[in-house]
């Protein structure tokens, strides 16, 4: 008996279709099957956050929803939202700042911190760290990723850098 | 950390759940938010033959307010009900629990029905449904049937849910004016699991409290209502005195199991200072 099912979805953009095995993973599905190794899977049991994407606009762990849910799903990795433009000032403001050292919680984190902002552009310093804190990084300390966010939630709401 | 193999079906309605629930029985696991679901299935503590996804199933999902009553829908999203202006005004205590459940892409997924089925001791929304005493709604092929949240958890991830049934609905009582509620919890990061949670529900004249509910999780195999010590605090003024007597009385309502993050002493003497702060916060103006 064949077990896999048939799904059709879009992946930043693009219309697929696929067979999946109903135990296999959406984080697994995008990194195996279409090879976008861009969100990275970690404890693979929903804690750590590595795994984080957006299905059908909203966040979401990637590891605690299986592929053949995602079925008629519109689904955004880290590769979409790089190739939109829409985390450029992110990603700048990461590099910047140090904001990463090994860059395993990069993708995901860069993800929550983008869908933070849309939420709340005027985030502070504690709502960042609040929103952040179901992605763990084990290099920075946090510190420099509050930083980065802090820094680019200032600049999208055109106030300056130390002013509040 | 990959689930064993397994079947996987999408009814379309409540018919067809059944029709799958009837045929497999005890084999089949039915898929919810899937925010605690697919960890047990990636630690492989539960290996189902069938896993039921409820996620297409139509009129599951919502929340509606009429007469004192809030119904929420088993398939609501904690980040539905997190942002539901009638639930803030309704239910201030399920309000107040959802920020402390999980982290936003949790949120996104994870169902009210879902965390009352699961029945995780450590859980706030159990907890909720015990100290506001919510009925759940359950319905079979049979027909619908409900349960007081007191007498629906059984124990350790144990409900009164039987073979065939599945919880639709939950229902609230809306706070009723002159009471207050608060849900408060210790835990060692945010988001994590409460080493000690307290759901309280009580009528308040000034720093004078009546009509108590004190529901602890995180204590226990299952929410456990503090009774002793709410019949320490009937009408009472809020005072160190009072305070101290319930504090006290906790002894006889509560006995934590020693667990991972401490012994069952420590856990008792987190409980009462929970229940010494929740409580003077909730008096205050």
């Amino acid at each position: 008996m064949d077990a896999t099912v048939e799904i059709t979805l879009t992946v930043n953009g693009e219309r697929i279709s696929r067979r999946v095995e109903p135990r296999q993973h959406l984080a697994d599905f995008l990194r195996v099957e279409l090879e976008l190794t861009g969100t990275h899977v970690g404890c693979e049991h929903g804690v750590c956050g590595a795994c984080t994407i957006r299905v059908d606009g909203q966040i979401v762990r990637g590891c605690l929803m299986f592929a053949v849910q995602a079925d008629g799903a519109r689904v955004e990795t880290i590769e979409g939202l790089t190739d939109s433009g829409e985390v450029a000032d992110l990603q700048k403001s990461f590099v910047e700042r140090n904001a990463l050292q090994c860059g395993y919680c990069t993708p995901a984190m860069l993800i929550t911190a983008a869908e933070l902002l849309k939420r709340n552009p005027h985030a502070t310093r504690a709502q960042i760290r609040d929103f952040l804190s179901g992605n763990y990084c084990r290099c920075t300390g946090y510190h420099a990723i509050v930083d980065a966010v802090e820094t680019v939630a200032r600049a999208r709401t055109g106030r300056r850098d130390g002013a509040s | 950390m990959k689930p064993a193999p397994f079947a996987y079906a999408r009814p379309s309605s409540l018919d067809d759940v059944f029709d799958l629930l009837g045929r497999t029985g005890e084999e089949a696991k039915l898929l919810a938010g899937g925010q605690s679901l697919v960890p047990t299935l990636a630690f492989r503590l539960s290996t189902p033959s069938l896993l039921i996804d409820l996620n297409r199933v139509p009129g599951l999902a919502g929340i509606t307010a009429d007469a004192g009553m809030v119904r929420i829908g088993a398939m609501t999203r904690h980040c539905e009900i997190e942002h539901s202006i009638e639930i803030a005004a309704k239910l201030p205590m399920v309000a107040q629990a959802m920020p402390q459940i999980g982290h936003p892409a949790i949120r996104t997924r994870g169902t009210i029905g879902g965390s009352l089925a699961f029945a995780d001791p450590a859980a706030e929304l159990p907890a909720c449904a015990v100290a506001l005493d919510a009925q759940i709604v359950i319905a079979s092929r049979q027909g619908a049937r409900r349960v007081r949240a007191r007498n629906f958890f059984k124990g350790l991830y144990e409900t009164d849910l039987g073979a065939g049934e599945l919880i639709t609905a939950v229902e609230f009582p809306a706070q009723p004016p002159g009471y207050r509620s608060r849900l408060a919890e210790l835990a060692r990061r945010h988001g994590d699991y409460a080493l000690v949670g307290l759901a309280a529900h009580a009528k308040t004249e000034g720093d004078r409290l009546s009509d108590l509910r004190l529901a602890f999780f995180g204590v226990g195999s299952k929410p456990v209502l503090a009774v002793q010590a709410a019949r320490e605090l009937e009408g009472q003024h809020v005072s160190a005195t009072a305070l101290a007597l319930a504090a006290e009385a906790l002894d006889d309502d509560l006995d934590p199991p020693d667990d991972l993050n401490g012994s069952g002493r420590t856990k008792l003497h987190l409980a009462r200072v929970l229940l010494s702060r929740t409580l003077t916060g909730m008096v205050e103006a």
